[in-house]
């Protein structure tokens, strides 16, 4: 082909379900991508799947299918998302099932081989502190970040849906790109050109003007119907974004370096499983409204390692806020704080006192003229002992009676908490496959 | 006279583990040599001391008018452990543009 049409449909697991349905009826998409991993969002799904063998996909999948599945059938649009989390396979079960149910036929093709849970010893050392993995706490996953390499077999057969597990967010979009413009992975220049287009694209509607908004010196009109990305990439490895008529948010040039540069830590050594990208020499020009065309970037060879997100339990979180308004608020708040830490401060691995309205966010260097009505007590404390966690949330609420005086609105908030560290394994130890799902 | 980052700039915060990395462009393609003058790494690592633990390298991007602040050790453990309000930093851009130039 002489170019394909992607689009992004969602950007994290939480993300609004509307955008992928509207590109997907209105977009003319070849693919539609659904990014729906974070780090933590794997971990948690592995535990899901610990207590339910039948779970650990993600929790919208559902839904989202629900809705895309007769639209992506009817414009014969391909969806490839990782949706499948811990588990794609049970995921894949279950898009088997939805289509039943609706009485449409369908074909799921699953990537496998992420898993790398067996494989680990406890002894590696993470990329984060230098420890041993066992030194953290009891372990409860590991998921490599697996590469075009896992997903073009599944591109070549003739499934509508490819269904993964852990995958570099750029590959989920660079993959297609491949398959489709006849592209060799031993071309380091495209694989660059290719990652950052699907850079650009992954966090959907980021780049539509999302999380760049600003009412005072960045507006971006109609927020509330906010647009999320089409991207069209061409042979040489340029591409456009744009977004379907109607849709609200904004595309420019200041939208897209804000992406662009979005968690990069180095621009010019941007390490994925299929190249190390260098973002330095990508131009934007913008050839008509909320549509950019997108050239440049290159690339450097394939890493030897594979970076893998090691899952591990890590406690509990308690938390427990109240609020004080009119005079003495602050002051009031503050008491409030030294009370709750006299009392159980010194029992938590770690303890912290915040005041919203204040410093919650940026301390209080920020925020020294900054005088609110309002202030809401935060105490959060992080302990391996559960009922040592609920006290934080007890202790805030017991203030309602025993003061100080004119407290609010008090919460609660317990959670147990999954920490996740990286290590590096090498690539040839990592042995993706696939496997086929029909209705 | 001086005036805040945030007249001039615009800036998105990211984090990788305990990562923080902050964009920071002119809103007005004229002034990126006046960020790239002012703007240095010490000058952000000081303005953020409260937050930032490790140390702060500096990206310059000048075809793209754009400055890149990788700041190591800064999210007090990162997003899946911290205790802190915003664990992810996604708040953290608005804290670089309240720096006075």
């Amino acid at each position: 082909m002489e170019k394909i049409r992607i689009g992004c449909g969602a950007g994290f697991s939480g993300d609004r379900l509307e955008p992928a349905l509207i590109l997907t009826e209105k977009g003319d998409l070849d693919y539609l991508v659904l990014e729906c991993l974070a780090e933590r969002t794997i971990a948690l799904a592995q535990k899901r799947k610990q207590q339910d063998p039948n779970s650990g996909y993600d929790v919208l999948l559902e839904r989202r299918i629900e809705g895309l599945l007769p639209l992506l059938l009817q414009h014969h649009t391909r969806l490839i998302t990782n949706m499948g989390a811990a588990n794609p396979v049970a995921g894949a079960k279950k898009i088997l099932e939805i289509a039943q149910k609706l009485r449409l036929k369908v074909k799921v093709a699953v990537v496998l081989g992420d898993d790398v849970f067996d494989q680990l010893s406890g002894e590696e050392l993470s990329l984060e502190g230098a420890k041993s993995l066992n030194s953290y706490g009891k372990l409860i996953s590991a998921n490599a970040y697996l590469g075009v390499d896992a997903i073009l077999p599944a591109l070549a057969t003739d499934a509508q849906i490819i269904l993964t597990g852990r995958l570099a967010d750029p590959s989920l979009f660079l993959a297609p790109m491949i398959h489709e413009l006849g592209w060799s992975k031993e071309n380091a220049d495209l694989m660059g050109k290719g990652t950052v287009l699907g850079h650009l694209m992954e966090c959907a509607g980021q780049i539509t003007g999302g999380y760049f908004a600003d009412p005072v010196t960045k507006p971006v009109p109609d927020m509330d119907i906010l647009g999320h990305p089409i991207l069209d990439v061409y042979r040489d490895g340029s591409g456009i974004i744009s977004k379907v008529e109607g849709t609200g948010g904004l595309i420019n040039t200041q939208t897209a370096k804000e992406q662009l540069l979005y968690e990069v830590l180095d621009p010019g050594n941007y390490f994925t499983p299929d190249v190390v990208a260098d973002f330095r020499s990508v131009r934007f020009e913008e050839i008509g409204p909320n549509e950019l065309r997108v050239t440049g970037g290159s690339g450097k060879s394939q890493p030897e390692t594979l970076k893998v997100s090691v899952g591990y339990q890590a406690g509990w979180i308690g938390e427990g806020e109240i609020s004080y308004a009119g005079a003495h608020a602050l002051e009031r708040a503050k008491l409030a704080g030294e009370i709750i830490q006299k009392r159980i401060g010194d029992r938590f691995d770690e303890f912290r006192v915040d005041y919203i309205g204040l410093s919650s966010l940026h301390g209080e260097s920020l925020s020294q003229d900054s005088a609110s009505y309002e202030i809401r007590l935060r105490i959060a404390g992080k302990s391996r002992d559960k009922a040592l966690a609920q006290l934080v949330g007890e202790e805030v609420e017991a203030l309602y009676t025993n003061g100080p005086a004119g407290g609010g609105g008090a919460r609660k908030y317990l959670h147990e908490v999954l920490g996740v560290v990286s290590i590096l394994m090498n690539r040839n130890q990592i042995l993706p496959a696939i496997q086929v799902f029909e209705s | 006279m001086s005036q805040k980052l945030a007249d001039i700039a615009h800036s998105r915060a990211g984090d990788k583990g305990n990562t923080l990395v902050l964009s920071l462009f002119p809103l007005d393609e004229k002034d990126f040599p006046l960020l790239a003058e002012k703007v240095t790494a010490e000058k952000v690592n000081q303005h953020l001391s409260h937050q930032l633990k490790g140390s702060v390298t500096r990206h310059e991007i000048p075809e793209m008018h754009a400055l890149l602040f990788t700041c190591e050790n800064a999210l007090a453990s990162g997003v899946t452990t911290s205790l802190a309000m915003d664990a992810h930093g996604k708040s953290l851009s608005y804290a670089l543009l309240e720096m006075e130039i």
